[in-house]
Protein backbone atom coordinates (compact mmCIF):
# COMPACT_ATOMS: atom_id res chain seq x y z
CA UNK A 1 0.00 0.00 0.00
CA UNK A 2 2.75 2.49 0.93
CA UNK A 3 5.58 3.36 -1.44
CA UNK A 4 8.15 3.04 1.33
CA UNK A 5 8.37 -0.75 1.11
CA UNK A 6 6.46 -3.37 3.07
CA UNK A 7 7.57 -4.24 6.55
CA UNK A 8 6.95 -7.73 7.90
CA UNK A 9 4.22 -7.57 10.54
CA UNK A 10 5.55 -8.27 14.01
CA UNK A 11 4.24 -11.53 15.52
CA UNK A 12 1.98 -9.61 17.86
CA UNK A 13 0.26 -7.79 15.03
CA UNK A 14 0.26 -10.60 12.50
CA UNK A 15 -3.07 -11.66 11.07
CA UNK A 16 -4.57 -8.28 11.83
CA UNK A 17 -5.81 -5.47 9.65
CA UNK A 18 -3.90 -3.47 7.05
CA UNK A 19 -3.40 0.17 8.03
CA UNK A 20 -6.54 2.15 7.35
CA UNK A 21 -8.81 -0.87 7.31
CA UNK A 22 -11.82 -0.79 9.62
CA UNK A 23 -12.35 -3.47 12.22
CA UNK A 24 -15.93 -4.69 12.00
CA UNK A 25 -17.39 -5.50 15.38
CA UNK A 26 -20.40 -7.19 13.88
CA UNK A 27 -18.95 -8.71 10.72
CA UNK A 28 -17.69 -12.21 10.07
CA UNK A 29 -14.56 -11.57 12.14
CA UNK A 30 -16.64 -11.09 15.29
CA UNK A 31 -16.87 -14.46 16.97
CA UNK A 32 -20.36 -15.58 17.87
CA UNK A 33 -21.05 -19.02 19.23
CA UNK A 34 -23.48 -20.90 17.08
CA UNK A 35 -24.35 -17.93 14.88
CA UNK A 36 -24.90 -18.57 11.22
CA UNK A 37 -22.44 -16.47 9.34
CA UNK A 38 -20.99 -18.93 6.87
CA UNK A 39 -22.52 -16.98 4.00
CA UNK A 40 -19.46 -15.34 2.51
CA UNK A 41 -19.25 -11.60 2.20
CA UNK A 42 -22.01 -10.16 4.39
CA UNK A 43 -23.99 -12.87 6.06
CA UNK A 44 -27.21 -12.28 7.98
CA UNK A 45 -26.98 -9.40 10.45
CA UNK A 46 -27.22 -10.91 13.88
CA UNK A 47 -27.01 -7.86 16.11
CA UNK A 48 -28.73 -4.97 14.39
CA UNK A 49 -31.90 -4.29 16.23
CA UNK A 50 -35.06 -2.45 15.56
CA UNK A 51 -37.53 -1.84 18.34
CA UNK A 52 -40.74 -3.84 17.87
CA UNK A 53 -43.31 -3.16 20.56
CA UNK A 54 -42.50 0.28 21.88
CA UNK A 55 -43.52 2.58 24.69
CA UNK A 56 -43.59 6.34 24.37
CA UNK A 57 -42.53 9.03 26.85
CA UNK A 58 -41.80 8.61 30.53
CA UNK A 59 -41.95 11.69 32.75
CA UNK A 60 -40.24 12.29 36.08
CA UNK A 61 -40.38 15.18 38.56
CA UNK A 62 -38.69 15.68 41.93
CA UNK A 63 -40.57 17.28 44.79
CA UNK A 64 -39.61 18.20 48.34
CA UNK A 65 -40.04 14.78 49.88
CA UNK A 66 -39.75 12.39 46.95
CA UNK A 67 -40.18 11.85 43.21
CA UNK A 68 -43.05 11.11 40.84
CA UNK A 69 -42.72 9.06 37.65
CA UNK A 70 -45.46 8.67 35.08
CA UNK A 71 -45.82 6.58 31.94
CA UNK A 72 -48.80 5.65 29.85
CA UNK A 73 -49.91 2.07 29.47
CA UNK A 74 -49.60 1.63 25.73
CA UNK A 75 -47.37 -0.76 23.80
CA UNK A 76 -47.37 0.38 20.17
CA UNK A 77 -46.53 -1.93 17.30
CA UNK A 78 -45.45 0.73 14.85
CA UNK A 79 -48.56 2.79 14.36
CA UNK A 80 -50.86 0.11 15.80
CA UNK A 81 -51.99 0.64 19.38
CA UNK A 82 -51.49 -3.02 20.17
CA UNK A 83 -51.23 -3.54 23.90
CA UNK A 84 -53.30 -1.04 25.79
CA UNK A 85 -52.86 -2.20 29.36
CA UNK A 86 -49.18 -2.81 29.92
CA UNK A 87 -47.18 -1.38 32.77
CA UNK A 88 -43.98 0.41 31.83
CA UNK A 89 -43.11 1.21 35.40
CA UNK A 90 -41.48 -1.30 37.71
CA UNK A 91 -40.88 -1.16 41.42
CA UNK A 92 -37.27 -2.10 42.10
CA UNK A 93 -37.43 -2.01 45.88
CA UNK A 94 -39.02 0.11 48.59
CA UNK A 95 -37.05 3.17 47.67
CA UNK A 96 -36.63 2.96 43.89
CA UNK A 97 -38.84 2.84 40.81
CA UNK A 98 -37.89 2.57 37.18
CA UNK A 99 -39.85 3.61 34.09
CA UNK A 100 -38.81 2.66 30.57
CA UNK A 101 -39.65 3.81 27.07
CA UNK A 102 -38.53 2.10 23.89
CA UNK A 103 -38.60 -1.60 23.20
CA UNK A 104 -40.91 -3.43 25.59
CA UNK A 105 -39.19 -6.78 25.26
CA UNK A 106 -35.90 -5.25 26.34
CA UNK A 107 -37.70 -3.67 29.30
CA UNK A 108 -39.11 -7.06 30.28
CA UNK A 109 -35.63 -8.57 30.11
CA UNK A 110 -34.26 -5.72 32.21
CA UNK A 111 -37.07 -6.20 34.72
CA UNK A 112 -36.21 -9.86 35.02
CA UNK A 113 -32.53 -9.13 35.56
CA UNK A 114 -33.16 -6.39 38.12
CA UNK A 115 -35.75 -8.43 40.01
CA UNK A 116 -33.28 -11.28 40.32
CA UNK A 117 -30.57 -8.85 41.48
CA UNK A 118 -32.89 -7.53 44.18
CA UNK A 119 -33.78 -11.05 45.31
CA UNK A 120 -30.13 -12.05 45.48
CA UNK A 121 -29.44 -9.02 47.58
CA UNK A 122 -32.28 -9.74 49.95
CA UNK A 123 -30.94 -13.24 50.38
CA UNK A 124 -27.71 -11.77 51.72
CA UNK A 125 -29.80 -10.63 54.66
CA UNK A 126 -27.47 -7.80 55.67
CA UNK A 127 -30.18 -5.17 55.92
CA UNK A 128 -28.88 -3.23 52.91
CA UNK A 129 -30.92 -2.59 49.82
CA UNK A 130 -29.93 -1.06 46.51
CA UNK A 131 -30.09 2.72 46.53
CA UNK A 132 -31.54 4.50 43.49
CA UNK A 133 -28.11 5.92 42.73
CA UNK A 134 -26.64 2.43 42.77
CA UNK A 135 -29.27 1.14 40.37
CA UNK A 136 -28.67 4.14 38.12
CA UNK A 137 -24.95 3.62 38.17
CA UNK A 138 -25.23 -0.09 37.45
CA UNK A 139 -27.71 0.47 34.67
CA UNK A 140 -25.49 3.09 33.05
CA UNK A 141 -22.61 0.62 32.92
CA UNK A 142 -24.86 -2.21 31.70
CA UNK A 143 -26.44 -0.14 28.92
CA UNK A 144 -23.11 1.28 27.80
CA UNK A 145 -21.56 -2.15 27.77
CA UNK A 146 -24.36 -3.48 25.58
CA UNK A 147 -24.07 -0.56 23.16
CA UNK A 148 -20.32 -1.08 22.95
CA UNK A 149 -20.98 -4.63 21.82
CA UNK A 150 -23.31 -3.20 19.17
CA UNK A 151 -26.24 -4.98 20.78
CA UNK A 152 -28.08 -2.34 22.80
CA UNK A 153 -31.08 -2.59 25.03
CA UNK A 154 -33.33 -0.31 23.06
CA UNK A 155 -34.68 1.63 26.01
CA UNK A 156 -34.57 5.03 27.60
CA UNK A 157 -34.94 4.56 31.33
CA UNK A 158 -35.93 6.95 34.11
CA UNK A 159 -34.96 5.94 37.64
CA UNK A 160 -36.59 7.65 40.58
CA UNK A 161 -36.15 7.11 44.26
CA UNK A 162 -35.87 8.45 47.77
CA UNK A 163 -32.93 7.32 49.87
CA UNK A 164 -31.31 8.74 52.98
CA UNK A 165 -33.64 11.73 53.02
CA UNK A 166 -32.79 12.78 49.47
CA UNK A 167 -34.79 12.37 46.29
CA UNK A 168 -33.10 11.01 43.20
CA UNK A 169 -34.08 11.23 39.56
CA UNK A 170 -31.80 9.81 36.86
CA UNK A 171 -31.86 9.07 33.16
CA UNK A 172 -30.08 6.37 31.15
CA UNK A 173 -30.57 5.73 27.47
CA UNK A 174 -29.58 3.00 25.05
CA UNK A 175 -26.27 4.68 24.23
CA UNK A 176 -25.29 4.79 27.87
CA UNK A 177 -25.90 8.55 28.15
CA UNK A 178 -26.74 9.15 31.79
CA UNK A 179 -27.50 12.17 33.90
CA UNK A 180 -29.60 13.44 36.78
CA UNK A 181 -32.02 16.35 36.71
CA UNK A 182 -34.96 17.65 38.77
CA UNK A 183 -37.22 17.06 35.74
CA UNK A 184 -36.89 14.35 33.13
CA UNK A 185 -38.80 13.31 30.05
CA UNK A 186 -38.01 10.70 27.42
CA UNK A 187 -39.12 10.49 23.82
CA UNK A 188 -41.61 13.09 22.68
CA UNK A 189 -41.97 14.24 26.26
CA UNK A 190 -38.58 15.91 25.91
CA UNK A 191 -39.98 18.21 23.24
CA UNK A 192 -43.50 18.71 24.58
CA UNK A 193 -43.42 18.26 28.35
CA UNK A 194 -39.87 19.27 29.34
CA UNK A 195 -40.34 23.01 28.45
CA UNK A 196 -43.43 23.13 30.68
CA UNK A 197 -41.76 21.29 33.53
CA UNK A 198 -38.70 23.53 33.36
CA UNK A 199 -40.85 26.65 33.32
CA UNK A 200 -42.64 25.61 36.52
CA UNK A 201 -39.43 24.67 38.29
CA UNK A 202 -37.74 27.89 37.29
CA UNK A 203 -40.42 29.84 39.12
CA UNK A 204 -40.49 27.47 42.11
CA UNK A 205 -37.45 25.18 42.39
CA UNK A 206 -38.90 23.02 45.18
CA UNK A 207 -42.42 21.75 44.60
CA UNK A 208 -44.85 20.15 47.00
CA UNK A 209 -46.23 16.71 46.23
CA UNK A 210 -49.55 18.12 45.02
CA UNK A 211 -47.86 20.67 42.78
CA UNK A 212 -45.62 17.99 41.29
CA UNK A 213 -48.58 15.72 40.69
CA UNK A 214 -50.51 18.55 39.10
CA UNK A 215 -47.58 19.32 36.79
CA UNK A 216 -47.31 15.69 35.73
CA UNK A 217 -51.03 15.53 34.99
CA UNK A 218 -50.88 18.69 32.86
CA UNK A 219 -47.96 17.22 30.94
CA UNK A 220 -49.68 13.85 30.41
CA UNK A 221 -52.68 15.73 29.03
CA UNK A 222 -50.58 17.63 26.52
CA UNK A 223 -48.76 14.47 25.52
CA UNK A 224 -52.08 12.79 24.88
CA UNK A 225 -53.16 15.75 22.72
CA UNK A 226 -49.98 16.00 20.68
CA UNK A 227 -48.08 12.68 20.72
CA UNK A 228 -49.52 10.42 18.06
CA UNK A 229 -48.30 7.26 19.87
CA UNK A 230 -49.74 8.04 23.28
CA UNK A 231 -52.81 6.75 25.08
CA UNK A 232 -55.20 8.11 27.65
CA UNK A 233 -54.42 5.61 30.35
CA UNK A 234 -51.35 6.03 32.50
CA UNK A 235 -49.70 4.98 35.70
CA UNK A 236 -48.13 7.16 38.34
CA UNK A 237 -45.42 6.01 40.76
CA UNK A 238 -44.73 8.16 43.82
CA UNK A 239 -41.69 7.41 45.94
CA UNK A 240 -41.42 9.00 49.36
CA UNK A 241 -39.90 8.15 52.68
CA UNK A 242 -42.90 5.93 53.32
CA UNK A 243 -42.14 3.80 50.28
CA UNK A 244 -43.41 3.26 46.76
CA UNK A 245 -46.99 3.89 45.72
CA UNK A 246 -47.99 2.94 42.16
CA UNK A 247 -51.31 4.47 41.17
CA UNK A 248 -53.15 3.49 38.07
CA UNK A 249 -54.73 3.25 35.66
CA UNK A 250 -55.51 6.97 35.56
CA UNK A 251 -56.91 9.09 32.72
CA UNK A 252 -56.63 12.76 31.81
CA UNK A 253 -59.63 15.01 31.38
CA UNK A 254 -59.60 16.18 27.78
CA UNK A 255 -61.21 19.37 26.58
CA UNK A 256 -62.39 19.47 22.97
CA UNK A 257 -64.20 22.81 23.09
CA UNK A 258 -61.96 24.32 20.43
CA UNK A 259 -63.23 21.70 17.99
CA UNK A 260 -66.15 24.03 17.23
CA UNK A 261 -63.73 26.70 16.08
CA UNK A 262 -62.18 24.47 13.43
CA UNK A 263 -64.02 23.88 10.21
CA UNK A 264 -62.37 23.09 6.89
CA UNK A 265 -58.81 23.95 6.09
CA UNK A 266 -59.05 27.41 4.56
CA UNK B 1 -33.35 42.05 -27.75
CA UNK B 2 -34.30 39.51 -30.33
CA UNK B 3 -37.64 37.98 -29.41
CA UNK B 4 -36.65 34.60 -30.76
CA UNK B 5 -33.73 34.40 -28.39
CA UNK B 6 -35.86 34.84 -25.26
CA UNK B 7 -36.43 31.70 -23.18
CA UNK B 8 -39.80 30.07 -23.91
CA UNK B 9 -42.72 31.07 -21.67
CA UNK B 10 -43.29 28.50 -18.91
CA UNK B 11 -46.21 26.27 -19.80
CA UNK B 12 -47.43 26.11 -16.24
CA UNK B 13 -46.58 23.65 -13.49
CA UNK B 14 -43.06 23.01 -12.31
CA UNK B 15 -40.26 21.83 -14.61
CA UNK B 16 -38.49 18.97 -12.90
CA UNK B 17 -35.51 18.57 -15.23
CA UNK B 18 -33.24 20.46 -12.89
CA UNK B 19 -34.30 18.30 -9.94
CA UNK B 20 -33.25 15.15 -11.81
CA UNK B 21 -30.00 16.79 -12.78
CA UNK B 22 -29.35 17.88 -9.18
CA UNK B 23 -29.95 14.39 -7.88
CA UNK B 24 -27.63 12.92 -10.50
CA UNK B 25 -24.94 15.46 -9.63
CA UNK B 26 -25.21 14.77 -5.93
CA UNK B 27 -25.10 11.00 -6.39
CA UNK B 28 -22.23 10.72 -8.87
CA UNK B 29 -19.17 10.01 -6.80
CA UNK B 30 -15.65 11.30 -7.28
CA UNK B 31 -14.85 14.61 -8.94
CA UNK B 32 -18.21 14.65 -10.71
CA UNK B 33 -20.30 14.83 -7.54
CA UNK B 34 -21.53 18.25 -6.61
CA UNK B 35 -23.79 19.00 -3.70
CA UNK B 36 -25.83 22.16 -3.82
CA UNK B 37 -25.06 24.64 -1.01
CA UNK B 38 -26.95 23.87 2.16
CA UNK B 39 -29.92 26.21 2.48
CA UNK B 40 -29.82 28.40 5.57
CA UNK B 41 -32.80 27.59 7.74
CA UNK B 42 -34.16 29.96 10.28
CA UNK B 43 -34.48 27.31 13.04
CA UNK B 44 -37.44 29.04 14.48
CA UNK B 45 -40.27 29.20 16.90
CA UNK B 46 -43.30 30.93 15.41
CA UNK B 47 -46.82 30.85 16.77
CA UNK B 48 -50.15 32.58 16.48
CA UNK B 49 -53.49 32.66 18.21
CA UNK B 50 -56.91 34.21 17.83
CA UNK B 51 -58.17 36.23 20.77
CA UNK B 52 -61.27 38.27 21.45
CA UNK B 53 -60.57 41.22 19.13
CA UNK B 54 -58.28 39.70 16.51
CA UNK B 55 -55.10 37.75 15.90
CA UNK B 56 -51.71 37.86 17.58
CA UNK B 57 -48.62 36.52 15.80
CA UNK B 58 -45.34 35.81 17.59
CA UNK B 59 -41.82 34.79 16.59
CA UNK B 60 -38.32 34.49 17.98
CA UNK B 61 -35.44 36.38 16.35
CA UNK B 62 -32.61 33.91 15.77
CA UNK B 63 -31.43 32.82 12.31
CA UNK B 64 -29.07 29.83 12.25
CA UNK B 65 -26.59 28.57 9.68
CA UNK B 66 -26.33 24.93 10.77
CA UNK B 67 -24.90 25.32 14.27
CA UNK B 68 -23.89 28.99 14.08
CA UNK B 69 -26.17 31.91 14.80
CA UNK B 70 -26.16 33.90 11.59
CA UNK B 71 -28.43 36.71 12.78
CA UNK B 72 -29.15 37.51 16.43
CA UNK B 73 -32.10 39.76 15.76
CA UNK B 74 -33.77 39.01 12.45
CA UNK B 75 -37.37 39.87 11.72
CA UNK B 76 -39.59 36.87 11.12
CA UNK B 77 -42.98 38.58 11.11
CA UNK B 78 -43.38 39.87 7.57
CA UNK B 79 -45.73 42.55 6.32
CA UNK B 80 -48.23 41.34 3.77
CA UNK B 81 -50.91 44.00 3.91
CA UNK B 82 -51.80 46.65 6.50
CA UNK B 83 -54.16 44.13 8.09
CA UNK B 84 -52.31 40.89 7.26
CA UNK B 85 -48.93 39.69 8.53
CA UNK B 86 -47.09 36.41 8.05
CA UNK B 87 -44.53 34.60 10.22
CA UNK B 88 -41.99 32.55 8.29
CA UNK B 89 -40.02 29.45 9.26
CA UNK B 90 -38.01 26.94 7.25
CA UNK B 91 -35.50 28.11 4.67
CA UNK B 92 -34.83 31.81 5.34
CA UNK B 93 -34.62 32.94 1.72
CA UNK B 94 -37.72 30.98 0.73
CA UNK B 95 -39.79 32.46 3.55
CA UNK B 96 -38.56 35.99 2.81
CA UNK B 97 -39.09 35.93 -0.94
CA UNK B 98 -42.41 34.11 -0.72
CA UNK B 99 -43.81 36.67 1.69
CA UNK B 100 -42.54 39.55 -0.43
CA UNK B 101 -44.14 38.06 -3.52
CA UNK B 102 -47.34 37.55 -1.56
CA UNK B 103 -47.30 41.12 -0.32
CA UNK B 104 -46.88 42.66 -3.75
CA UNK B 105 -49.50 40.42 -5.31
CA UNK B 106 -51.94 41.16 -2.51
CA UNK B 107 -51.51 44.89 -3.12
CA UNK B 108 -52.10 44.49 -6.84
CA UNK B 109 -55.15 42.36 -6.19
CA UNK B 110 -56.49 44.82 -3.66
CA UNK B 111 -56.10 47.67 -6.16
CA UNK B 112 -57.80 45.59 -8.79
CA UNK B 113 -60.78 44.67 -6.62
CA UNK B 114 -60.96 48.04 -4.92
CA UNK B 115 -61.37 46.31 -1.57
CA UNK B 116 -59.07 45.77 1.40
CA UNK B 117 -57.32 42.39 1.09
CA UNK B 118 -58.63 39.27 2.79
CA UNK B 119 -56.59 36.68 4.62
CA UNK B 120 -58.24 33.82 2.72
CA UNK B 121 -56.97 35.34 -0.53
CA UNK B 122 -53.42 35.39 0.81
CA UNK B 123 -53.80 31.80 1.94
CA UNK B 124 -55.05 30.70 -1.46
CA UNK B 125 -52.19 32.45 -3.22
CA UNK B 126 -49.60 30.85 -0.94
CA UNK B 127 -50.89 27.33 -1.26
CA UNK B 128 -51.26 27.53 -5.04
CA UNK B 129 -47.69 28.72 -5.40
CA UNK B 130 -46.15 26.30 -2.89
CA UNK B 131 -47.99 23.31 -4.31
CA UNK B 132 -46.82 24.23 -7.76
CA UNK B 133 -43.23 23.99 -6.49
CA UNK B 134 -43.91 20.61 -4.87
CA UNK B 135 -42.22 21.41 -1.56
CA UNK B 136 -38.94 22.59 -3.09
CA UNK B 137 -39.68 26.03 -1.67
CA UNK B 138 -39.05 25.32 1.99
CA UNK B 139 -41.31 27.94 3.51
CA UNK B 140 -43.46 27.09 6.56
CA UNK B 141 -45.69 30.04 7.26
CA UNK B 142 -48.21 31.20 9.81
CA UNK B 143 -50.52 33.68 8.13
CA UNK B 144 -52.77 35.85 10.23
CA UNK B 145 -54.89 38.92 9.82
CA UNK B 146 -58.16 40.67 10.50
CA UNK B 147 -60.31 41.56 7.53
CA UNK B 148 -63.93 42.45 6.86
CA UNK B 149 -65.00 38.88 7.63
CA UNK B 150 -63.23 38.75 10.99
CA UNK B 151 -59.89 37.48 12.36
CA UNK B 152 -58.30 34.47 10.65
CA UNK B 153 -55.22 32.35 11.33
CA UNK B 154 -53.74 29.84 8.88
CA UNK B 155 -50.71 27.58 8.97
CA UNK B 156 -49.18 26.85 5.57
CA UNK B 157 -46.71 24.01 4.96
CA UNK B 158 -44.00 23.83 2.27
CA UNK B 159 -45.93 21.35 0.14
CA UNK B 160 -48.94 23.59 0.01
CA UNK B 161 -51.31 22.24 2.67
CA UNK B 162 -53.11 24.74 4.86
CA UNK B 163 -54.97 24.52 8.16
CA UNK B 164 -57.32 27.07 9.60
CA UNK B 165 -56.83 26.99 13.37
CA UNK B 166 -57.53 28.95 16.55
CA UNK B 167 -53.88 28.58 17.58
CA UNK B 168 -50.82 27.04 15.97
CA UNK B 169 -47.04 26.95 16.00
CA UNK B 170 -44.32 26.03 13.49
CA UNK B 171 -40.58 25.77 13.21
CA UNK B 172 -38.05 23.73 15.16
CA UNK B 173 -39.44 25.04 18.45
CA UNK B 174 -43.03 24.23 17.52
CA UNK B 175 -43.36 21.41 20.06
CA UNK B 176 -42.35 23.62 22.98
CA UNK B 177 -44.66 26.42 21.87
CA UNK B 178 -47.66 24.19 21.19
CA UNK B 179 -47.30 22.60 24.63
CA UNK B 180 -47.73 26.02 26.27
CA UNK B 181 -50.60 26.92 23.95
CA UNK B 182 -52.42 23.62 24.55
CA UNK B 183 -52.04 24.11 28.27
CA UNK B 184 -53.49 27.60 28.55
CA UNK B 185 -55.44 28.54 25.43
CA UNK B 186 -59.06 29.57 25.86
CA UNK B 187 -61.33 31.03 23.19
CA UNK B 188 -62.01 34.80 23.40
CA UNK B 189 -59.15 35.80 25.68
CA UNK B 190 -58.43 39.42 26.54
CA UNK B 191 -55.51 41.19 24.87
CA UNK B 192 -53.15 41.23 27.86
CA UNK B 193 -53.68 37.56 28.68
CA UNK B 194 -53.36 36.54 25.04
CA UNK B 195 -50.12 38.50 24.60
CA UNK B 196 -48.65 36.92 27.73
CA UNK B 197 -49.65 33.43 26.58
CA UNK B 198 -48.16 33.84 23.13
CA UNK B 199 -44.99 35.41 24.52
CA UNK B 200 -44.71 32.47 26.95
CA UNK B 201 -45.15 30.04 24.06
CA UNK B 202 -42.34 31.66 22.07
CA UNK B 203 -40.21 31.90 25.21
CA UNK B 204 -40.61 28.14 25.73
CA UNK B 205 -39.21 27.66 22.24
CA UNK B 206 -36.41 30.16 22.85
CA UNK B 207 -35.33 28.42 26.05
CA UNK B 208 -35.79 24.78 25.07
CA UNK B 209 -34.91 24.76 21.36
CA UNK B 210 -31.37 25.40 20.19
CA UNK B 211 -32.54 26.68 16.83
CA UNK B 212 -34.51 29.49 18.46
CA UNK B 213 -33.26 32.29 20.61
CA UNK B 214 -32.81 35.98 21.39
CA UNK B 215 -36.00 38.01 21.64
CA UNK B 216 -39.74 37.55 21.29
CA UNK B 217 -41.50 39.68 18.67
CA UNK B 218 -45.26 40.06 18.63
CA UNK B 219 -47.72 41.54 16.14
CA UNK B 220 -51.29 42.30 17.16
CA UNK B 221 -53.80 42.49 14.29
CA UNK B 222 -57.27 43.88 14.80
CA UNK B 223 -59.95 45.57 12.71
CA UNK B 224 -58.23 48.84 13.56
CA UNK B 225 -54.90 47.78 12.06
CA UNK B 226 -51.64 46.17 13.04
CA UNK B 227 -49.32 46.89 15.93
CA UNK B 228 -45.83 45.39 15.81
CA UNK B 229 -44.10 44.98 19.15
CA UNK B 230 -40.45 44.36 18.40
CA UNK B 231 -39.13 43.24 20.81
CA UNK B 232 -41.98 42.35 23.12
CA UNK B 233 -39.80 40.46 25.55
CA UNK B 234 -36.11 39.78 26.00
CA UNK B 235 -35.94 36.56 28.05
CA UNK B 236 -32.18 36.25 27.62
CA UNK B 237 -30.61 39.26 29.33
CA UNK B 238 -27.25 40.31 27.99
CA UNK B 239 -24.43 39.24 30.29
CA UNK B 240 -22.68 41.91 32.31
CA UNK B 241 -19.00 42.33 31.65
CA UNK B 242 -17.18 41.41 34.82
CA UNK B 243 -13.89 43.23 34.27
CA UNK B 244 -12.02 45.48 31.87
CA UNK B 245 -8.85 44.83 29.95
CA UNK B 246 -8.18 48.49 29.35
CA UNK B 247 -6.06 50.23 31.93
CA UNK B 248 -7.47 53.37 33.44
CA UNK B 249 -5.92 56.62 32.30
CA UNK B 250 -3.22 57.50 34.82
CA UNK B 251 -2.19 53.89 35.59
CA UNK B 252 1.29 54.60 34.33
CA UNK B 253 2.74 57.64 36.05
CA UNK B 254 4.22 60.22 33.67
CA UNK B 255 7.52 61.48 35.08
CA UNK B 256 8.50 63.96 32.38
CA UNK B 257 7.25 65.09 29.05
CA UNK B 258 9.24 66.49 26.10
CA UNK B 259 7.53 67.72 22.95
CA UNK B 260 9.56 68.21 19.75
CA UNK B 261 7.57 69.59 16.82
CA UNK B 262 8.31 68.10 13.42
CA UNK B 263 9.58 70.93 11.24
CA UNK B 264 8.16 70.62 7.71
CA UNK B 265 8.70 72.85 4.71
CA UNK B 266 6.14 73.13 1.91
CA UNK B 267 8.11 72.58 -1.28
CA UNK B 268 5.57 72.13 -4.08
CA UNK B 269 1.78 72.30 -4.46
CA UNK B 270 -0.19 70.91 -7.38
CA UNK B 271 -3.96 70.81 -7.78
CA UNK B 272 -5.60 68.26 -10.13
CA UNK B 273 -9.31 68.36 -10.80
CA UNK B 274 -11.24 65.05 -10.34
CA UNK B 275 -12.78 63.78 -13.53
CA UNK B 276 -16.50 63.52 -12.73
CA UNK B 277 -18.60 62.49 -15.67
Amino acid sequence: MEAGGMRLPLPFWAGGLAPGELYSLTGPSAAGPGLESQAGGGGPLTRTQNPMVTGTSVLGVKFDSGVIIAADMLGSYGSLARFRNISRIMKVNDNTVLGASGDYADFQYLKQVIDQMVIDEELLGDGHSYSPKAIHSWLTRAMYSRRSKMNPLWNTVVIGGFYNGESFLGYVDMLGVAYEDPTLATGYGAYLAQPLMREVLEKKPILTKDEARDLIERCMKILYYRDARSFNRYELAIVTEKGVEVEGPLSVETNWDIAHLIRGFE
Amino acid sequence: MDRDKLPPEPRGGFAFENCLRNEALAKAGGPQSFLPPKARKTGTTIAGLIYKDGVILGADTRATDDMVVADKNCEKIHFIAPNIYCCGAGVAADAEVTTQLLSSNMELHSLSTGRPPRVATACRFLKQMLFRYQGHIGASLILGGADSTGPHLYSVHPHGSTSKLPFTSMGSGAAAAIAVLEDRFKPDMELAEAQELLADAITAGVLSDLGSGSNVDLCVLTRGGAQTLRPFRTPIPRGQRQGRYRYRAGTTAVLSEAVAPLRLQLLDETVTGMDVD
